[in-house]
């Protein structure tokens, strides 16, 4: 790869000091690194994968609005969680962790166990007690 | 309370730690130098090791091995810290800080809060040098490779990175510091020579048994694609698909799974030891590397679903082209390192 060849595809880094580092031939064949905004490829395989979250909370989604499952069971697959991950880094036993999945068990908790769950799971507290319309 | 430590972004986030620290202690290599010296460069398709439900690949050693080779052959004496108890782990780090010395940290991606969001996946590899900590506002200064500049984490949130839960493997709070530096550094010919023969031979002498690693690795991966999509259906097999260009090019490999990282250090190898002929290794390399990216451009256009997309024996049959290329590449190099006079 040559340095004018190293892509500067801003996506996913818009807005961050996030950069990558690639490294690349100059006019004398001399190895430089050169700071890259991103790549479309590499922007498409992440999106593919972000993507592909996405269709697998559906069902999820659906089954919330027909009371089946909690809201907590969608954000948490929505944040790439399993039951396991929720409980250790919220700190709340795995038995209630299964529990709060049922939807009537989960509206009936306290404003402090949502707090630790939304937290957890990197989103607020009104964000986690209900699911996007579509 | 701030270090005088001076912050580069690299490529990769272990060696950009490394060689961050060790400017510090005044010793300014550049990342390809210590990535090539501690012969970094490797591949391993392992369809049995799942990360989300995905095959794992990588195209570079395994972590935290590069730390303790690159400091153990210049002559530093380091030290390796796990905790079970996460404020002891803090207080471990706050009193290194106030010694003056700057700390790796083995860091989880998931609750790192400069990060862009879509980054945040659970993986718990990540590396941070903690260089300041402000006693009024609790916040620490972070040196991390992937980022331009230096920046600022508030303890509570360092606390959390460093324990995260779950994801790949469980975190320790890992952390990592350099005890002693040397005078000066050893003559780094033979080192350089030695690196040449043992990534040479990583490479090409894993036995054939364990078809995972090394260059047999490209070929299994070769074989293993042209029917990803009969066996695993599209969704998967574009997913899996996904993840290889993921690991080539998103987790910091400085283009090209390393292979342009690796070019870089073999024009630094020739310098080092006069021997000429490695500047055309850099060059075949690079080539090699260019493939790995036509590789990639071409895979986008599957899991993009474009109208002009090429087929898994297409991709299948570059990747079975470039691990040609790697055997005779890493054989040849092999063989001209053996050569070297020391």
């Amino acid at each position: 790869m040559k340095v004018e060849e190293v892509p500067q595809d801003l996506k996913f880094f818009q807005g961050t000091v996030v950069s990558d580092v690639c490294y690349a031939v100059d006019a004398d064949g001399n190895y430089q690194a050169v700071l890259s905004k991103g790549w479309d490829v590499k922007a498409d395989a992440l999106q593919t994968v972000l993507d592909d979250i996405d269709e697998q909370c559906e069902p999820i989604r659906q089954q919330v609005l027909r009371h089946e499952v909690s809201p907590l069971a969608y954000h948490m697959e929505k944040n790439l969680m399993d039951i396991d991950m929720l409980a250790d880094n919220s700190g709340i036993a795995k038995r209630k962790v299964k529990k709060h999945m049922e939807y009537d068990e989960f509206m009936k908790l306290g404003a402090d166990v949502l707090q630790t769950y939304a937290e957890t799971l990197r989103i607020t507290v009104d964000e986690l007690k209900t699911v996007p319309e579509k | 309370m701030e270090l005088d430590f001076v912050h580069k972004p690299a490529g990769h986030c272990e060696n950009g730690v490394v060689a961050n620290m060790l400017r510090f202690y005044g010793f300014d290599l550049p990342e390809p130098l210590i990535f090539g010296l501690a012969y970094g460069l490797f591949f391993s398709h392992m369809p049995f090791v799942k990360l989300a439900g995905l095959p794992v690949s990588s195209f570079r050693t395994f972590p935290g091995v590069l730390f303790s080779r690159v400091t153990n052959m210049l002559g530093f004496k380091t030290t390796t810290e796990r905790f079970l108890v996460e404020e002891n782990a803090m207080k471990a780090l706050d009193k290194k800080l106030n010694e003056g010395v700057p700390v790796g940290c083995v860091v989880g991606m998931y609750y790192l809060p400069y990060m862009p969001i879509e980054y945040r996946f659970p993986f718990n590899g990540h590396n941070i040098c903690i260089v300041g900590h402000d006693e009024n506002t609790d916040l620490y200064t972070v040196s991390d490779p992937n980022c331009t500049q230096k920046v600022q984490i508030s303890r509570k949130d360092l606390q959390k990175v460093r324990f995260t839960k779950g994801g790949t493997y469980p975190l320790f709070g890992q952390m990592y510091y350099i005890d002693k530096a040397p005078k000066q550094l050893p003559d780094l010919k033979p080192l350089v020579v030695k690196s040449l023969k043992q990534n040479a031979w990583y490479m090409t002498s894993q036995p054939s048994i364990l078809p995972f690693f090394g260059v047999n690795g490209i070929d299994y991966l070769a074989k293993q694609m042209a029917h990803w999509e009969e066996k695993l259906g599209a969704r998967k097999a574009a997913l899996n698909l996904a993840q290889i260009i993921r690991m080539l090019e998103e987790i910091g490999t400085g283009g090209a799974g390393f292979r342009f990282m690796y070019g870089a250090y073999l024009q630094q190898a020739a310098q080092i030891t006069g021997e000429d002929q490695l500047k055309e290794f850099s060059q075949r390399i690079t080539m090699i590397g260019d493939k790995w990216r036509a590789f990639a451009s071409d895979a986008a256009t599957i899991f993009k679903r474009r109208k002009e997309a090429v087929t898994y024996a297409d991709v299948a049959q570059q990747i079975a082209e470039i691990g040609k290329l790697e055997r005779a590449f890493f054989t040849d190099l092999g063989s001209v390192a053996k050569g070297i006079k020391l």
